[in-house]
């Protein structure tokens, strides 16, 4: 079979696509958004039923459609985009032809398919089970099946991805290392490898059960390995938007990361240590020591939180040099001041940044901590912390990205760009006050996945208090403000990619590559005495690390303050 | 030449550290050690950690342990349910059946003595949530998990199910009540 090595080069931005990997991107990417849609829809009925006051759906529909708003976008929308990233990080960045496009389109037929049994499954009312499907409670057969399918699905695309490695290095299409972000993108598929590899381990054998050919599961068992699962997939999404966050400012500014060495040893950290997370979800369960909560729970004494806060530096330190070498070197931040607030690609990356440590990190920090989870664990805390990193962080990340991709990937230009401007403002702060007002909740007790906190019609009630009310009432109305920001970025990019003007290059054509279109080799230029010239006090990026000083300042009050509170609860042991 | 192209320095690894990154990384390491030790800190010195003490058993053993708490200790029935309360000797062990959808017994605890209670599901996953203590604890199927608890405060306080359970999950409520 002939293997295509038809490329273009985007005459804006001199980036190289392969044109099997653009049509897959392309694929991957709607597929993506299509599933996004979805899933936002459902958002806007849960956000209305959980708001008392309008307590829209009734109990069956309200848990339906919870369980296919958390499929939906924590697994279709995130995966199906990820695909899309890794094909660019690997096929675009490398320079480099997609090995086997053939099988990525097997793979994208099998994601596709696995996300519409999944999604048939739910809707037919059979499998209200959750995003997490605990066992002993079972769903339908095919709500396993179309996990099991999908998880295929992005198990080819992930060895896709490794294959186009293995060629960039055979075809020599780039020289010495793979770019940063490329390696952001392998941590991302080796984390996916173990990810779908727990995923397998606990859903065949529930899948057999729910089928009756296997006849017990333990509650205790799929819990551990189904976080295994359930949690790893969300560090997927951590080390690719982390990637995504390179990459942009590395688009807008040209940002160089400040030391390689320290961005991908953190990386590196995700690799070894993210994966432990999972048994934060099992601090509150019997059947386990406190030696190992304490260990996994730390992510082996919190190696991985160091990664990122590592990022969390390196990220806007490596735009603040990136700034000042451009002169805007006075004071601690006339390099952000001066930032390009006005363009979606960099406001929503920033926002997401600043969203995702200071709620996301913080929070999932306390809620991992091994007795600070007895106050928070299965409250509305916890969807309130991953609201803040899956979708303040990841979705918004991605949502930047898409308006970068518009024009370079899709070649359309971008319909309504004015009011793309705010969508980042909009969608991120509302969403960061959704999920503020979620942990507020969450402190006062709320329980997440909950129909009904007045408890109507019980013979014994339990009255929350005013504030826990008001709580719930301040995310419904945050939330609306981020199904608006939602809204408006699903007409912009859809609108876009079907009705947007074509951008036409006169004389393009697609250019055939022989062993891919690596200039040849350099120079080593010899390592220069680094950054001269700029920041203040020998430090490069002074405010950057100001910002990284509140940041932790926040964090440990922030963090003592719940042991004071932890301390005032009844003793226990 | 950026975050999206091969470095430029093939030896990269030996470029040496900007002084910002060397400091926040010290800083950040030290923080992340003393997040570590404050969990094992708290086990010594914290009066709030989970034992871990969890047998297996099985729904019938389990209920049949709860029965014979309820029959020696019962001192009034609620509700139209005629729900037992139960208020154990201190120091004793009660126990706790959670069921789709309700808790049972109620239980009646007497404020500052301590008591071993045992949580067990006999069907699904649910969660022990007390309110407004807010202590929260994931109840399985075919583990007794034995919390000793000492309360601190007289009052009506509230058991909901804050784990996923099914079409009524909202309705599994019930008290508990201490008294001075």
């Amino acid at each position: 079979m002939a293997v295509n090595r038809m490329f273009r080069i985007c005459p804006s931005t001199g980036l190289t696509f392969h044109q099997p990997a653009e049509a897959l991107m392309k694929a991957n990417a709607v597929a993506g958004v299509v599933a996004l849609l979805v899933g936002g829809t459902l958002a806007l009925l849960v956000t209305l039923t959980r708001w008392q006051y309008v307590h829209l759906l009734a109990p069956d529909w309200f848990y339906l459609v919870l369980t296919a708003h958390g499929l939906n976008m924590l697994v279709f929308w995130i995966i199906f985009f990820e695909i899309a990233i890794l094909y660019f990080a690997a096929s675009t960045l490398l320079k480099c032809r997609l090995a086997t496009p053939n099988m990525a389109w097997l793979g994208f037929i099998l994601m596709v398919s696995g996300a519409l049994v999944n999604n048939y499954a739910v809707f037919s009312g059979t499998s209200s089970v959750m995003f997490t499907s605990y066992a002993p409670m079972g769903a339908h057969p095919t709500f396993y099946l179309g996990l099991i399918l999908f998880a295929v699905g992005a198990l080819i695309g992930c060895f896709v991805f490794f294959g186009t490695l293995v060629i960039g290095v055979a075809e020599k299409t780039y020289n010495g290392s793979v770019p940063l972000v490329t390696f952001g993108a392998i941590t991302a598929a080796i984390i996916a490898v173990f990810t779908i590899a727990s995923g397998a381990v606990i859903l065949i054998p529930t899948f057999l059960w729910s089928v009756g050919l296997v006849d017990h599961i333990d509650s205790l068992t799929y819990r551990t390995v189904w976080w295994a699962f359930g949690h790893s997939s969300q560090q997927i999404n951590v080390s690719a938007h982390v990637a995504v966050w390179y990459a942009i400012a590395a688009i807008v500014f040209g940002a160089k990361p400040m030391s390689e060495k320290v961005s991908r040893g953190a990386f590196l950290l995700y690799i070894l240590f993210l994966q432990l997370a999972s048994a934060h979800h099992l601090l509150a369960d019997p059947g386990l020591t406190s030696n190992w909560k304490i260990f996994n729970t730390s992510y082996a004494m919190y190696l991985a939180v160091l990664a990122s806060m590592v990022h969390g530096l390196t990220v806007p330190g490596a735009i603040e040099v990136a700034q000042r070498q451009k002169g805007f070197n006075s004071g601690l931040f006339e390099w952000l001041r001066k930032a390009p607030w006005s363009n979606p690609v960099f406001s929503g990356m920033f926002i997401s940044l600043i969203g995702f440590g200071f709620l996301g990190g913080i929070s999932g920090v306390m809620m991992g901590t091994e007795q600070l989870n007895l106050i928070i664990h299965n409250t509305i805390y916890v969807p309130g912390h991953f609201h803040a990193t899956v979708v303040v962080g990841t979705t918004l990340a991605f949502m930047s990205l898409t308006y970068f991709l518009i024009p370079v990937l899709f070649r359309r230009e971008m319909l309504f760009p004015k009011l793309a401007q705010y969508q980042p403002y909009l969608f991120g702060l509302g969403m960061s006050a959704f999920a503020l007002f979620m942990m507020g909740a969450g402190t006062l007790g709320v329980p997440r996945r909950h129909w009904d906190i007045s408890f109507a019609g019980n013979a014994m009630p339990y009255e929350f208090p005013g504030a826990a009310w008001l709580m719930m009432a301040l995310m419904a109305i945050s939330g609306l403000f981020a199904i608006v920001g939602g809204i408006i970025y699903l007409a912009i990019t859809v609108g876009s990619v079907f009705f947007g003007k074509r951008i036409v290059t006169p004389d393009f054509k697609y250019v055939r590559a022989a062993e891919g279109v690596a200039a040849a080799p350099q120079a080593v230029p010899p390592i220069a005495a680094h950054h001269p010239a700029i920041g203040a006090a020998g430090f490069v990026a002074p405010g950057t690390f100001v910002l990284a000083m509140v940041f932790l300042i926040a964090f440990v009050l922030y963090y003592f303050v719940n042991w004071k509170y932890l301390s005032t609860v009844w003793p226990l042991s | 030449m950026s975050a999206i192209a091969p470095p430029p320095e093939r030896v990269w690894w030996k470029q040496p550290l900007d002084r910002v990154e060397g400091t926040w990384i010290a800083i950040a390491l030290i923080w992340c050690l003393i997040m570590f030790f404050m969990m094992p800190y708290w086990h010594i010195f914290g009066k709030q950690n989970l034992a871990n003490e969890a047998y297996r058993t099985t729904p019938e053993a389990y209920m049949k342990k709860a029965q014979e708490v309820v029959d020696k200790f019962t001192v009034r029935t609620e509700t139209e349910q005629q729900i037992p309360v139960v208020r154990p000797p201190a120091g004793g062990d009660v126990y706790l059946v959670a069921r789709l959808w309700s808790w049972w017994p109620i239980l009646e605890l007497e404020k500052g003595k301590s008591y071993r209670i045992h949580l067990m599901s006999t069907d699904w996953l649910h969660g022990f949530s007390l309110q407004p203590e807010n202590i929260n604890i994931q109840v399985h199927p075919g583990y007794d998990h034995v919390l000793t608890v000492q309360p601190t405060q007289a009052g009506t306080y509230s058991i909901i199910c804050n784990e996923y359970c099914g079409i009524n999950h909202h309705t599994m409520a019930s008290k508990l009540y201490v008294v001075d």
